[in-house]
């Protein structure tokens, strides 16, 4: 018994020991290298109207819209300047905010903007949104990659062309908003990550096929330059990271969806603009860095209140296309 | 040819060799499968397992690969746990012969078409055989249903029985062992159902992908409420497996009996229920309070017994609170049933009542993905704890002795905690740390996980291998526990027979003019 317990005791000391020794920075206490991945965050692609096979039973479903949709996930630099346009005009206060979530309420210092509320169904776990300031981005916090210097915003410089994150709902809205754009609602955005390619009566998996490689997309485990930097949950990895090209001997596969968008899986979550009846919830789509690879299969999605933020979380925009093929603002 | 033949009798003819098949069954499938998931998909054994065996292994259909995977498992534990109800609960010889065959029929169909059709390619010959297996087990639980029937007058207890009973002599233990085996047969209908309507208006889904999903679809809630009441009913059927093992009796008995009887009947109501009514909930906790309760007081019962027998054994007069403690701790197979009942409630009655009474204020303030941790964390530990149980009493049926007892025993224990404790602050762990700054809870509660689960499955595969070692023995254990069946068994038969013979001559005597 005695014996059982020493062996027992010291196999724990090591394995903590084993633990401790091990890199476990957060997100926040390394600065990577800025890597430029050649494609262009400022490009858009249009998705066409039509039937596509939409989640994971691949039910033939409808866009009735072409539309166009971002190729990457919008970037520090892309917020940054969205914040200085968006404080410039008016539309954006910086200060004290009242966040509410559930039974709770607190307070942040962050971006702010004006929100007209939602209609309220009083289901069951349904939390009343009301018309009131919310909280677009915090103005503290690890994994915060945007500075403030009282005047203006900026994106760090290692972290330029990242996804942009720690970003709520109502941040993601009021850019795509700002610039007369949308969010995708859901099935927009899986038509966009997974094509109307049917092969054995299935529709794709994720936006490049049917199966994943560890250099197909930045998640869990997936081994890339910055998990060997942050560890295992790893970190963004700047958009369009994953187009086929070398990157100081790592080798990325093209990973494109069918219509060139990137990062349509992994990296970062992507808020959608659905507001479905009887909830609060806002879905988020593509799977992160933080993911399991079958969180990455386009069908997958996470949600969470419109106030909430996070290091693994950001967005694309969406703009509408008039049949005369004009971008409709 | 007679050697193999012996051995062939002893594990699928006696209860100690029908257990062993199917852990063995569990193990197989346990190493295999977990080549598959966590640590070995990081390091990238999963692509050689797949590549190796051939596995074809489609994304849309990871979910229906885990859902045959799941049931595969849980009819090889049901299994197991029918095997000891038959032994151990007075029943005619020739209902245990015909449940055990059943049953074990109905299992091995069950786990090897399953697994053919899940991950070699759905070819429905499989998938059609995978339900017959399936229905052979339902009908194993019909037949031991009725072999429990506790009115029976054979069945009744003498007035003066220590253990739990009515008036007229009612057993209340049969009648809870009743209860809980007609409650599986209306759960498991419940599953049955839903299943039929696949392809026909009910597609597979995980439960714990619409935990958010504000309404669900009827089929849906039938699901749901069935995967949960079917392994709380696994709970309940081991809880008072170990009951009977640790000779529970007296007034704890009675009490815990009578808890456990409305305690089964009002939670597989409350689950089932969630298909119509939305306070479903609320019956589950009242359910869960009773059995709960039933379960408390046979860790009181259990503890109290071993703290006395050893005691006694040691001859002490009157011992001292470490003495008592050392007695109560002397033996790790008997009391690692109730310490595992009493961790449970740390990792996984904890928690879900946390994550009950919290729920809007902390839980679904966490995104979904969080959620669904917490979630599924506190679920497989469940599971994971009801295998440590079954493990434990095993090696005591087998009468694993000495040294070899301490260390199975302990590590079983130790470690068994060691994982799910680590789990459970891994699934918790956005309580005390911020999203960016987890990676070090991740790395160092993983870490444990992987050790303590690493620990948990090399004791087994130990035991597992020192069983096999000793079916090559000709005058192994598996020899004289074989024997020892076969004697019991033939006594019993020749009692029934007599008692048959008997009934035969009162008649002949009645009818003869």
């Amino acid at each position: 018994m005695k014996r059982v317990l020493t062996i027992t005791l010291l196999l724990l000391a090591l394995a903590l020991v084993a633990a401790g020794c091990g890199p476990t920075p957060n997100i926040g206490a390394i600065t990577p290298p800025y890597i430029d991945t050649g494609v262009d965050a400022e490009a858009w692609a249009l998705v066409p109207a039509g039937e596509f096979p939409f989640g994971q039973h691949d039910h033939m479903t409808m866009v009735e819209n072409d539309f166009e949709m971002m190729v990457t996930n919008v970037t520090n630099e892309q917020y940054a300047r969205f914040l200085n346009e968006a404080l410039a005009a008016g539309a954006i206060g910086i200060g004290e905010v009242e966040v509410e979530a559930g039974e709770s309420v607190w307070t942040e210092n962050g971006v702010f903007s004006f929100y007209p509320g939602e209609p309220f169904d009083g289901f069951r776990h349904e939390e009343e949104i009301k018309a009131g300031d919310k909280l677009l981005m915090p103005l503290q916090g690890e994994g915060l990659r945007l500075t403030f210097d009282g005047e203006q915003f900026a994106a760090l410089d290692a972290y330029v062309n990242h996804p942009v994150t720690m970003v709520t709902w109502y941040g993601a809205n009021a850019f795509c908003r700002f610039n007369d754009w949308r969010l995708p609602t859901e099935v927009e955005w899986e038509k966009a990550a997974r094509g109307t390619e049917l092969v054995g009566g299935r529709g794709r998996a994720f936006p490049w096929g049917p199966e994943i490689e560890r250099n197909n997309a930045n998640y869990y485990s997936s081994f890339d330059v910055f998990v060997k930097m942050f560890g295992k949950l790893g970190n963004t990895t700047p958009v369009g990271f994953y187009n086929g090209r070398s990157y100081d001997g790592y080798q990325t596969l093209d990973s494109a969806s069918p219509y060139g968008l990137y990062d349509m899986a992994g990296n970062v979550f992507q808020w959608m603009g659905d507001d479905y009846p009887n909830q609060h919830y806002r879905h988020m789509r593509g799977g992160s860095f933080y993911s399991y690879e079958v969180d990455l299969r386009v069908w997958k999605y996470n949600s969470a209140g419109p106030q909430y933020y996070g290091p693994a979380v950001g967005f694309r925009c969406v703009r509408d296309v008039a049949n005369d093929g004009a971008t409709d603002s | 040819m007679k050697s193999l033949s012996t051995r062939a009798e002893y594990l699928f003819r006696s209860t100690n060799g029908l257990i062993l098949v199917a852990m063995a069954v569990v193990s197989i499938i346990t190493v295999t499968w977990g080549m598959l998931s966590g640590p070995m998909a990081e390091w990238g054994v999963r692509d050689v397992t797949i590549r190796l065996l051939g596995m074809k292994m489609v994304q849309a259909e990871r979910e229906a690969r885990i859902i045959m995977l799941y049931h595969t498992i849980a009819m090889a534990i049901i299994a197991i746990e029918v095997y000891i109800m038959t032994d151990i609960l007075p029943m005619k010889r020739q209902n245990q012969v015909l449940i055990n065959g059943t049953i074990t029929f109905g299992y091995l169909m069950t786990v090897i078409f399953g697994m053919l059709f899940a991950y070699w390619g759905q070819n429905f010959m499989f998938h059609g055989l995978f339900l017959l297996g399936q229905s052979l087990i339902f009908f194993a639980g019909i037949l031991l249903a009725i072999a429990l029937w506790p009115w029976r007058a054979a069945n009744r207890l003498p007035v003066d029985s220590p253990y739990a009973h009515t008036k007229k002599g009612l057993d209340l233990e049969r009648t809870a062992f009743f209860v809980m085996a007609v409650a599986t047969l209306a759960s498991a209908s419940f599953g049955a159902i839903t299943g039929s309507y696949w392809g026909n208006g009910h597609e597979t889904f995980l439960a714990e992908d619409l935990i958010r999903t504000p309404i669900r679809t009827a089929l849906q809630g039938a699901i749901i409420g069935h995967l949960h009441i079917m392994l709380t009913l696994i709970a309940i059927a081991i809880t008072l497996i170990v009951g009977r093992w640790m000779d529970f009796r007296g007034r704890l008995h009675k009490i815990a009996m009578v808890l456990m009887i409305v305690g089964t009947i009002v939670i597989t109501v409350g689950a089932l229920s969630v298909v119509w009514v939305d306070w479903a909930h609320t019956t589950i906790y009242v359910g869960s309070v009773f059995v709960m309760l039933a379960a408390l007081l046979y860790v009181v019962h259990s503890w109290r017994k071993l703290v006395k027998d050893r005691v006694a054994e040691l001859g002490l007069v009157r011992p001292t609170v470490g003495q008592r403690v050392k007695a109560l701790l002397h033996d790790p197979l008997k009391f690692g049933p109730g310490w595992q009942m009493v961790f449970m409630n740390f990792t996984v009655s904890g928690v879900g009542i946390f994550m009950a009474v919290k729920l809007d204020e902390i839980i679904r303030v966490w995104p979904h993905r969080d959620e669904r941790i917490t979630l599924t964390g506190h679920w497989h530990i469940l599971a994971s704890l009801i295998a440590t149980i079954i493990l434990l009493y095993y090696a005591d049926r087998v009468g694993l002795k000495g040294r070899a007892r301490k260390w199975f025993g302990w590590s079983i224990i130790i470690m068994s905690n060691l994982a799910f404790g680590a789990v459970t602050v891994f699934s918790m762990k956005r309580l005390f740390v911020t999203e960016a700054g987890q990676q070090g809870v991740v790395n160092w509660t993983m870490l444990l996980t992987d050790i303590g689960l690493f620990t948990v499955l090399l004791v087994l595969g130990i035991f597992m291998f020192s069983r096999l070692i000793d079916l090559f023995r000709s005058k192994g254990q598996w020899s004289a526990q074989l024997a020892e069946e076969k004697r019991e068994t033939t006594l019993q038969e020749i009692a029934e027979q007599r008692k048959r013979m008997d009934e035969l001559s009162k008649a002949l005597k009645e009818t003869t003019p």
